[in-house]
């Protein structure tokens, strides 16, 4: 019996492996410019959107998700499931309060 | 041994496995589980950034000027390049190049060491400058005859987005708030309360826009430490994990095409640097 035959097990080529990287490094460096742009309340989710294709390509591809059991996937996605969750309830419970935070300035932290 | 079945392939199969396969595919599953719960690990950091950065952004933009992009950008593509080698340490494995899998795993412990080298740089740098977590927060920047202006004055202007003019700019570092008033409703929002952005009445200033250190700037600080410090903790233990799969290649433990465990590393590794790319733009690139 082979245990890693190919059917199971994927090999990366060396050219794919280099693709992804190069996608990574142009992806970075997209990163860096468009935080040198005013772009207003958009910065962040443009920087969201490229960090989250850099974080698609090394899952899919470096991570071998790709050619996984979906299985796999599907736990590493409930994690994120979980965790968008927890970020979610807390930015809406923190939203309640918006009204009494003055800026720059934090009530209840200070000396 | 007896216990154990060897596939022709020179592979140990465990007694609880129907064959080389499911172990493996068992292997692999526990390891995404096990990544799932450094994902939520992270979290919690994650959360405590949204909250107070939504709550508190001047802090963050104030924060932000004190790290350099440049060597932020310089460990990305150092964590990215440690990836492509810990990808191809696992195909080297997967085809039996010894040697080549040797390569690429002391590559990949030589990228995680320059990591770790420019990240003690830059912590040395806030510590000379006392830009520490929540208690130590003590910037001392006159020490070495710079200002707080010296060190971010460069940085601001650079950035298209912050309109200050260099030589104008002053810095001033406010002493702490008064504690709040309990009857925070009866104060009125923004312009009317101690706003920490713009020092409009002080006359040595006219004509120039101010960069006052917000209240709790250690926040971000704190954050900054927290969230690169656990990362920087999952780094050494990367080395240490890259450290034992080369061992293990010196023994000769993968000559037989048993490559879960530069998998399972690998996996591991390529979690820590999903992590960092979210890392550098949220604390370096606001």
């Amino acid at each position: 019996m082979s245990e890693h035959d190919s059917s199971v097990v994927h090999v990366s080529s060396v050219k794919l492996l280099l693709i992804v990287w190069v996608a990574l490094m142009i992806g970075t460096w997209i990163t860096v410019s468009a935080s040198n742009i005013d772009l207003g309340f958009l910065n962040i989710w443009v920087g969201l959107a490229i960090a989250t294709a850099k974080a698609l390509l090394v899952g899919l591809y470096y991570m071998h998700l790709r050619w996984d059991k979906p299985f796999n996937s599907f736990v590493f996605l409930g994690a994120f499931f979980f965790l968008f969750l927890f970020i979610g309830i807390a930015m809406m419970d923190t939203a309640q309060y918006q009204p009494d935070l003055i800026p720059g300035y934090s009530p209840g932290m200070g000396d | 041994m007896s216990d154990r079945e060897h596939s022709s392939d020179g592979l140990t199969v465990e007694h609880h496995f129907e064959n080389a396969d499911q172990q493996y595919q068992s292997a692999k599953l526990g390891m995404w589980i096990f990544l799932g719960t450094e994902i939520l690990f992270f979290g919690g950091l994650f959360v405590a950034y949204s909250v107070y950065r939504s709550n508190h952004p001047e802090i963050f933009v104030f924060g932000h000027h004190f790290l350099d992009k440049n060597l932020g950008a310089l460990n990305t593509v150092i964590l990215i390049c440690s990836s492509l080698t810990a990808a191809w340490a696992v195909r080297a494995a997967q085809l039996r190049q010894i040697g080549m899998l040797k390569l690429m795993i002391m590559l990949t412990i030589l990228c995680a060491f320059g990591f770790m080298g420019v990240k003690s740089v830059e912590y040395n740098g806030k510590w000379k400058h006392g830009l520490l977590w929540a208690g130590k927060y003590d910037p001392h920047l006159e020490d070495h005859g710079e200002t707080l202006h010296d060190i971010i004055g460069e940085e601001i202007a650079e950035e298209a987005h912050v309109e200050i003019v260099t030589e104008e700019t002053v810095v001033e570092v406010r002493p702490a708030q008064p504690a709040a008033d309990p009857d925070r409703s009866t104060i009125a929002p923004a312009a009317e309360g101690p706003a920490g952005l713009a020092a409009p009445d002080s006359a040595a200033t006219d004509g120039a826009e101010v960069e006052v250190e917000p209240a709790n700037a250690q926040t971000y600080f704190s954050i900054y430490f927290l969230l690169t410090g656990l990362h920087g903790i999952h780094v050494l233990g990367g080395i240490g994990a890259f450290i034992w799969l080369l061992l293990c290649a010196r023994r000769g433990d993968f000559d037989s095409g048993h490559f879960t465990r530069v998998d399972m590393v690998a996996l591991y590794w390529h979690l820590v640097d999903l992590i960092w790319i979210y890392l550098f733009l949220l604390l370096y690139l606001i």
